[in-house]
């Protein structure tokens, strides 16, 4: 696990950095957060406050600690992976016990100067020692039952414990998050197949067992399930909010309605409007082409990280890039998923636009870690 | 530990190979997103376009103006004026109780109001505006106005509410309306939506329910848009609606009031017909009460005094009370036998005081008989016995066609609410409705107006109106609708001889001017408005042979509810006949004093159009009048209407 191997003396040092940074996935972010701001701005009516503003300083502020970890070697947060989990862990374990509650469930910590969300925090730690533990495992081991395991758990752990909030949006993300790194290191499909073939059996069996003796959920978690495959039976109810979600993406037609003129969000039928629900207000004002636009700027950082990821001679980097991509694609599909009405409603927002600080502050710092292991790549 | 190089190269070989395979999984999965992005913005647009109008858009109707309502001068009977009132919204208000007792300092609330209120608030949805305050006054609306801040969800309403400045002049008549409410509703097949709107105000009785298609009039809408809390955003755009027609009635504004004054605290009812074209110049039935007060909700203990009032205010007892004619049903009998040629105008009948009829005594109201009497002096005297002989002469049947004829016993086509059909009775109805065969009896009371005969003061004064002109006039109430004359009732030639009329009619002139005549104490002196009338006085029980034997009891000496009614019909100018007057006065004793002066005042108040000179009057009364008209006229509503500070 040395660092020595890295041929140092071809690393920029000090500001010279900066010049090494990949501006363009700079750029991209904050076009993104552009957008943002934007849809903000609208759906406050034309105002600043109070939604853009803050969310301007929070972005800055983000940017600034991308800077920051940019800056610090990549060998040095691959030794920091295990702390990072090990502290993430602590945090949910005492959110458990000392976390304030809020909208039915137990997430963060009251620091004073911040909410800190725990396992917004794990998404980031997961990933790390994902592929810090993938980096020192030696090749020929990584299928081997037993080495398979060790990760198995590293992700069961937190699932478990965010479960228990209970916090279903980011139970799926850090579980799916830590299958994909997984995958990637090159687990054997076998497991992958085997995992797979589990889940249809028992989504399966869920779904049989309704209405018998043995039913495996409890009655309000089929209802919710129901809702979510025709949100249409339960129209002022639970599918209220897919419903109107849908009916604000599909009335921006081709062009849209034009800026702040979206009346489904102006007239307050979307709910959650500013957060987990804000690209239903852009594809009603923007239309077809301003939610493709934004897919289209998505892609785009996504496509950004996997060349940077694939570039990079060193494993450690490599597997983190792709991690943290990853984890920026599960935001984004399940949230877009779910205000499509392809998924149910899970509460996920949309990457750098929705508004919120925790999220922003957890993919700053991965853009940071992506950022700094583009700098210090071997070269 | 040193990682192998070789080991290295394959593990990012691997890596490249996963990663790219998840490059392609992510790009489908994107992929997906935006054709499911292009099949609800592109294909289904249209359809969630609609959905997205729906949602903002509220439809909301305009309530039409009602139509006013017009006396034949153009005088104003029944107007809208505007109204205050103060709504609130639930979802609005939060706090409710904490709102209404802000409000509470700034308005005086009306306890029950505030209970109603109250439950409307919990029991409806949040967003449907509930009227707190009704009716009040533009000082409370400002202040209200000017307190919004602290009152969230409370809203100052202005709306149009009917006003009917006459008062209890067209209770009646006109009717009043009230709040639609669930039997109305379920009277209705398909309900106009106007209706479904709270507290919609609909005719409830009289013309205003009769009429109701053409005075409510066709509701506007505008089309707003509201936020997802059914908060009123802007109006987009507005239709308005057609306000109800206009409607000009036959009946003189300054006659009403008089007729209700004259007939004042009597349990009567008048009616004054023009004989030209039918109008009812005049229709009035007394007790009355103010319809205003259903207008604005009439409380339980002032609704329980008029349904005890043993008067009873409420019915129409011009159109809808019916009583045996009595002695004005003379003239059909009498015309009936001309007509069926069996007696001869200078024939004479002898009467004795009384008539045998198989086996039963049947008396005439002059215990000592009349001695020989032809048809103008049984008319002029009200002989009873003459009217026995005619009935044995021509029969029932005969007696009934010519009721009818003459508009009794029928149903005529007024809009007004439960109008009486009254009854000229035929065997064919006793056997049917009472299971008895007719005896000969039933004819002779029928003859005098008696038995089974019914009539309502309505048909009284068509019966006059058509002896006076020999056609079938019939009535009318509505002169005009939106401008429109409607058909008036002058009716068709009826086919009456003209010799008999002319026999009748002279009689019925020596009734009110002949000194020996029963109503001579009630003549009009002034020679161009003379009139021809027919006392009645119409038992309203059994006399027994006991009380016979006593002597006839006086009316006085009854109770209010056994006396007589006493009845005048009469036509007048009688050389030119214009109006034809019935007045029926409930347990008023005789006809000639309780009814005919009472007939008379109405008429020369008709024919003058304002208090007649006191030379119309016979001398020895002229005193008594003089005092009566200044009473009547501080009684009666001003010409252009008192009330008009009535909130």
């Amino acid at each position: 696990m040395s660092y020595l191997e890295y041929t140092v003396k071809t690393t920029p040092t000090g500001l010279r950095k900066i010049l090494f940074l990949n501006w363009p996935l700079a750029l991209l972010l904050t076009a993104v957060a552009g957008v943002g701001f934007l849809m903000l701005y609208s759906v406050a009516g034309g105002s600043f406050s109070p939604w853009a503003e803050p969310q301007m300083k929070r972005y800055i502020l983000g940017f600034v600690m991308m800077l920051i970890v940019a800056m610090i070697p990549i060998w040095f947060w691959r030794n920091m992976a295990a702390l990072a989990y090990a502290t993430s862990m602590l945090l949910l374990l005492a959110v458990e016990f000392f976390g304030s509650v809020g909208m039915g469930a137990q997430r963060w910590i009251d620091l004073g100067f911040m909410r800190l969300q725990p396992s917004e925090l794990m998404k980031i730690s997961l990933i790390m020692i994902l592929a810090a533990y993938y980096d020192w495992l030696p090749m020929n081991r990584v299928s081997r039952p037993v080495w398979v395991m060790v990760p198995i758990a590293m992700i069961l752990l937190p699932v478990t414990l965010v479960l228990g909030q209970p916090d279903l949006g980011t139970a799926i993300l850090l579980l799916t998050g830590g299958g994909v790194m997984m995958f990637v290191a090159g687990v054997n499909w076998a497991y992958f197949a085997a995992v797979i073939a589990f889940g249809i059996s028992l989504v399966t069996a869920v779904f049989q067992s309704r209405g018998t003796d043995w039913q495996l959920l409890a009655n309000y978690q089929y209802r919710r399930i129901d809702t979510f495959l025709d949100p249409s039976s339960d129209p002022l109810g639970a599918g209220y909010h897919i419903t109107q979600s849908k009916i604000a993406l599909g009335s921006g037609g081709w062009t849209g309605r034009g800026f702040m003129q979206g009346t489904q969000s102006r007239l307050n039928f979307l709910p959650e409007k500013h957060t987990d629900f804000i690209f239903t207000t852009l594809a009603e004002e923007f239309g077809f082409i301003g939610g493709v636009s934004l897919l289209g700027l998505y892609t785009l950082i996504l496509v950004f990280c996997v060349a940077t990821a694939l570039s990079n001679r060193d494993r450690f980097s490599s597997l983190l890039t792709l991690g943290i991509a990853v984890t920026f694609f599960l935001f984004l599909a399940v949230n877009m998923s779910m205000v499509m009405g392809l998924a149910p409603v899970v509460g996920v927002p949309l990457p750098l636009v929705s508004y919120g600080g925790s999220a922003m502050m957890v993919l700053m710092i991965g853009f940071g870690l992506v950022q700094s292991a583009h700098i210090h790549k071997p070269r | 530990m040193k990682r192998l190089p070789r080991d290295n190269a394959d593990s990012l070989r691997r890596i490249t190979r996963r990663a790219l395979i998840l490059g392609g999984a992510q790009a489908a999965f994107i992929g997906v997103l935006g054709l499911r992005m292009r099949f609800m913005q592109v294909e289904q647009a249209d359809q969630f376009r609609l959905l997205a109008e729906e949602n903002r858009i509220k439809i909301r109707l305009i309530p039409p103006a009602r139509g006013r309502i017009f006396d034949r001068n153009g005088a104003v009977v029944a107007e809208n004026v505007p109204s205050y009132r103060i709504t609130m919204v639930r979802e609005e208000a939060g706090d409710v109780d904490a709102v209404i007792a802000r409000l509470a300092k700034l308005v005086e609330l009306d306890p029950d109001e505030l209970d109603r209120a109250r439950r409307d608030l919990q029991d409806l949805r949040g967003d449907t505006p509930v009227t707190v305050a009704d009716r009040v006054s533009w000082g409370d609306i400002s202040r209200v106005a000017a307190n919004t801040p602290a009152l969230p969800g409370v809203t100052p309403e202005v709306g149009l509410s009917r006003r009917y400045p006459r008062g209890a002049d067209y209770a009646h008549l006109v009717g009043y309306v009230g709040p639609v409410s669930e039997r109305d509703l379920e009277r209705i097949d398909a309900p106009d939506q106007l209706l479904l709107i709270p507290r919609f105000q609909i005719g409830k009785i009289g013309l205003e329910a009769q009429r109701e298609d053409v005075l409510r009039g066709t509701a506007g809408n505008k089309r707003i848009e509201v936020n997802a809390s059914g908060r009123v955003i802007r109006e987009l755009d507005r239709r308005e609606g057609q306000a109800g027609a206009d409607m000009q009635i036959t009946i003189d504004n300054e006659l009403q009031s008089y007729a209700h004054a004259r007939l004042a605290e009597d349990s009567a009812a008048a009616v004054v017909m023009d004989c030209e074209t039918g109008d009812l110049l005049a229709c009035a039935s007394s007790p009355s009460f103010d319809p205003n007060l259903f207008v604005r909700g009439i409380s339980v203990n002032e609704y329980k005094s008029l349904l005890d009032n043993k008067y009873r205010p409420l019915p129409n007892k011009a159109v809808q009370g019916i009583y045996p004619p009595g002695s004005t049903f003379k003239m059909v009998t009498a015309l009936a036998a001309l007509e069926a040629g069996l007696v001869d105008p200078s024939e004479t009948v002898y009467c004795p005081g009384h008539l045998e009829v198989s086996g039963r005594r049947f008396h005439c109201w002059k215990r000592g008989g009349h001695g020989n009497v032809d048809l103008h002096q049984s008319l002029r005297n009200s002989c009873d016995v003459y009217y026995y002989e005619m009935a044995l002469r021509i029969g029932i049947e005969n007696i009934s066609d010519m009721a009818r004829r003459l508009g009794l016993g029928l149903e005529h086509d007024l809009p007004l609410t439960s109008v009486a059909a009254g009854l000229t009775p035929t065997k064919d109805w006793k056997l049917i409705n009472k299971s008895q065969s007719w005896v000969i009896g039933d004819s002779v009371n029928a003859a005098i107006g008696q038995g089974f005969v019914l009539t309502s003061p309505l048909q009284l004064a068509i019966m006059t109106a058509r002896l006076a002109t020999n056609r079938s006039v019939t009535p009318r109430l509505i002169k005009s609708i939106d401008g429109v004359e409607q058909p008036n009732g002058h009716g068709d030639e009826l086919g009456l001889s003209e010799n008999n009329l002319r026999e009748v009619r002279k009689a019925m002139h020596a009734v009110s001017n002949n000194r020996r005549g029963t109503a001579y104490s009630s003549r009009i002196i002034e020679d161009a408005f003379r009139m021809a009338g027919k006392t009645g006085t119409s038992q309203v029980r059994n006399i027994t042979a006991a009380e016979r034997a006593r002597g006839v009891t006086r009316n006085s000496d009854l109770p209010w509810e056994r006396r007589d009614h006493a009845l005048f019909v009469n036509f007048a100018p009688f050389d030119a006949p214009k109006i034809a007057v019935a007045v029926v006065v409930e347990h008023g004793g005789g006809g000639s004093t309780a009814a005919a002066p009472v007939a008379r005042d109405i008429t020369l108040q008709a024919l003058y159009g304002e208090d007649p000179p006191l030379s119309a009057y016979p001398a020895k009364d002229r005193g008594r009048i003089q005092s009566q008209q200044e009473r009547l006229r501080r009684a009666r509503p001003t010409r252009d209407g008192d009330g008009s500070d009535r909130a």
